[in-house]
């Protein structure tokens, strides 16, 4: 299975509708970090609306993605985790708390502009 | 009760296995969170058997409280993998030996409302966890 990455000017846009195995989710890693290279993309909305469960190897999986992207010069800002995500992730103990996150696609799309001071 | 239960051998059975609590729930009139709190809670155990051992199984068995009229989801966790030495270290926080995050255990502790482990080296883990319905 492999999630969709469009691109929309200098932005990647992706939202992820499917529920997440560990080689999807690697797979994703890489093929983001590819599309990023090739496309000279310095911003990337992750749209999470459609997830229902992060555990704590897909929580890892995105925020190293968050990390890697970082490092080639790319924000990445995910959006619209949902509210049971969120109580379960803090239950696992999980903070992600050096990613940028807003609440929809709307505002990631902003808070990009505002990260890359657009 | 009857019980159900997912084989745990590749990957993709952990997704499975997940569905299959997420079912259960649902009949039990769990509530949306406590279902993702239980499906995620089968996912760190899941992988725990995917990564460790060579299988292991899932369970699951609907049980009722007597007095409470409560109804829950029993989860069982059972592998035949190498066991773990230290119980008392596995359920630190922070503490993994895969270079995960470390969640495992004490998150799965945390998810659900009782948790039980049984562990004895060279034969195998047994974790018995329960939600209830709210």
């Amino acid at each position: 299975m492999r999630i969709p990455i469009l691109k929309l000017h200098h932005y990647l846009l992706v939202s992820i509708q499917v529920d997440l195995d560990d080689q999807t989710a690697i797979q994703f890693q890489e093929d983001l970090l590819n599309k990023i290279h090739q496309s000279g993309a310095t911003g990337v909305v992750i749209d999470l609306t459609s997830v229902e469960i992060i555990d704590s190897f897909i929580a890892k999986v995105l925020g190293d993605v968050v990390s890697m992207s970082d490092l080639m010069g790319a924000k990445v800002v995910l959006t619209g985790i949902q509210p049971a995500v969120a109580m379960t992730l803090i239950d696992l103990g999980i903070h992600l708390q050096n990613v940028p996150t807003a609440l929809d696609l709307e505002q990631g799309l902003v808070k990009l502009r505002q990260e890359l001071e657009e | 009760m009857s019980q159900s239960c997912v084989t745990i051998n590749q990957e993709w059975d952990i997704v499975a296995a997940r569905h299959m609590g997420r079912e259960k729930s649902k009949e039990l009139n769990i509530g949306t969170v406590d279902q993702a709190r239980i499906a995620t809670a089968i996912s760190e155990l899941a992988r725990n058997i995917y990564l460790y051992t060579e299988s292991g199984t899932i369970c699951f068995e609907a049980i009722e409280d007597p007095h409470h009229y409560k109804k829950g989801l029993k989860i069982i966790a059972k592998d035949e993998g190498p066991g773990i030495k230290d119980i008392s270290k596995v359920m630190e926080d922070g503490f993994s030996t895969s270079g995960g995050l470390g969640a495992g255990l004490p998150g799965v502790k945390r998810l659900m409302d009782s948790f039980d482990i049984i562990s004895e080296e060279g034969k195998g883990t047994e974790v018995i966890a329960v939600k209830w319905s709210r």
